[in-house]
């Protein structure tokens, strides 16, 4: 193997789930299950070396170059907007970009709409998209208690079941747009590392068709 | 004292190398005033990497900016003369907000701009001489092509729609065939040239490995005339000595509403960002109201910062 290729994963549930996908399609790293606080793995002997980062990280490692390719949902893609290649979507960590309110909520046309969410430009984009003119307030967690408390009328987050959203009286009111994980690359490691990254492409898709059959 | 050579940092000396590179193939030295009106810029901000400038009051009450761009002042200074042509080469620092910091930063640029009656051997010249300038800054290096009139007259035909046009193009920048993909099966386009675009999209490689595929492409596309002139351009190319670091790819879109023809960017091995970057810009220049052609790059060589010069 000529060059190593440096893989950011994201930490966390989703991680793992990826980490999987990886392992089934020919890039296994067992230190990796080990049981410990090391962040960077390598198996030389593919020439791939695995680091865990921040989920919302991702995209950044990426864009920088630390690593060449790495896995980002699709929210992470839209909010920040990296300059990075969008290789494939693996079927991951699937779920929806919604707009939620208060069960019966009625729209009060008189005054600016106010918006809570933590994904600040993908709610001002769907905004002007239907060109509607809003009052952002940026959040970074527990959304839904925004609208609840009067801090908003509605919100803009990520639905995977609709518990949350059930259990506090809330209710999807629009689905912006469906979230994946994403394979995303560097762009000047594409150009270097260009059959290596093609060939965990083409493999990684296959994994990602197999799941989705 | 004696001027000593090694007395110059790295990016001195790729300054300097690049000076004297362009010198040797015929480009005058171009300075430039540190500040233009604003005007200039506000006419053209679609032009410009940011829309944020700097900006201050001139003595006599008019807006001045600090430049953020060297091409628009090289087009609005020189008188417009098609049936000529003008190689002009420049080293100078530009003021653009940088996208870590989000901060205003002075950026360092080496290029040219070849004003005029730019032919297809003027085209060649051009992309021989970025891929030299590149050769100077490192080892390893790679000169993304494209030639934009195929990709924007497939996308053109796929449909009318100026949002779904622009979503496509996003698609295309990002490689991301699988969001092309659905968005042509959920919207009432043109399936034939949404095939087209997807296959313009995956296509990457020297022009060698990969522009038999583009025939059957644009033979199928109707892009004859198009094939033609990226052909007759790469035959110019041909024997040249870093002919194998070229590669051809759609993705490359930049600016789409300014740049016409060719489009390129330059990458050194080590560097993750690109490094250099250039095209044909008669748009432009139609825009400002002038009948000359233009074609240019300009070298990062912030950029370049962590590299050895030999």
């Amino acid at each position: 193997m000529d060059k190593i290729i440096n893989i950011a994963l994201p930490k966390g549930r989703l991680g793992d789930k990826v980490y999987d996908m990886f392992e089934a399609a020919g890039f296994p790293c067992p230190s990796i299950r080990e049981p410990n606080r090391k962040l960077v793995f390598e198996n030389e002997e593919i020439g791939i070396r695995y680091f865990w980062v921040k989920p919302s990280d991702v995209a950044i490692y990426v864009e920088r170059g630390a690593a060449d390719i790495g896995v980002a949902g699709k929210d992470i893609l839209l909010e920040y907007k990296p300059d990075v290649y969008e290789l494939t979507d693996l079927g991951l960590g699937k779920c929806r970009m919604c707009v939620a309110a208060p069960k019966g909520y009625v729209e009060n046309t008189k005054r600016k709409l106010k918006v809570a969410t933590k994904f600040s430009r993908i709610a001002q984009d769907y905004y002007s998209s239907i060109g509607k003119n809003i009052d952002i307030i940026h959040l970074n967690g527990s959304i839904e208690i925004a609208p609840l408390l009067g801090l908003s009328d509605v919100l803009v987050d990520i639905v995977e079941t609709g518990t949350t959203l059930r259990e506090n009286n809330l209710e999807v009111i629009t689905e912006i747009l469906p979230i994946s994980a994403r394979l995303i690359s560097n762009k000047a490691s594409y150009k270097f590392k260009t059959e290596q990254i093609k060939d965990i492409t083409n493999k990684m898709s296959i994994q990602a068709g197999l799941r989705n059959d | 004292m004696l001027f000593d050579y090694n007395m110059l940092d790295d990016s001195e000396k790729l300054i300097y190398a690049l000076r004297a590179l362009y010198r040797q193939a015929g480009y005058t030295q171009y300075h430039m005033s540190k500040f233009e009106e604003y005007d200039l810029y506000v006419r053209n901000k679609d032009f410009l990497v940011s829309e944020n400038i700097i900006t201050f009051t001139d003595t006599n009450g008019k807006l001045i900016a600090l430049k953020p761009d060297v091409t628009l002042s090289i087009i609005k200074n020189n008188i417009d003369e098609p049936d000529r042509l003008k190689k002009l080469c420049y080293n100078e620092n530009v003021y653009r907000v940088s996208s870590g910091s989000g901060c205003f930063s002075e950026i360092p640029q080496s290029g040219v701009e070849c004003i005029g009656c730019v032919d297809d051997q003027c085209i060649a010249d051009v992309i021989s001489l970025a891929l030299s300038s590149l050769a100077l800054a490192g080892q390893n290096f790679v000169l993304e092509l494209s030639f934009l009139d195929i990709l924007a007259k497939s996308i053109d035909r796929m449909s009318d729609d100026k949002t779904i046009r622009k979503q496509v193009v996003g698609y295309v920048s990002e490689k991301n065939t699988h969001d092309l993909e659905k968005l042509c099966g959920n919207n009432p386009l043109n399936d034939k040239y949404c095939k087209l675009v997807e296959k313009l999209t995956d296509i990457y490689g020297t022009p060698r490995e990969v522009m038999p595929a583009l025939k059957e492409i644009c033979d199928e596309g109707g892009l004859n005339k198009e094939y033609q002139k990226l052909e007759s351009v790469l035959s110019l190319l041909r024997g040249n000595k870093y002919e194998d670091a070229i590669r051809i790819d759609f993705s490359l879109t930049d600016n789409i509403n300014y740049y016409n023809g060719f489009i390129f960017k330059g990458f050194v091995e080590g560097v993750p960002d690109h490094v250099l970057s250039g095209g044909q810009y008669d748009s432009l220049m139609r825009r400002m109201n002038k009948d000359s052609s233009g074609i240019g790059f300009a070298v990062y060589i912030e950029n370049l910062e962590d590299i050895t010069i030999e």
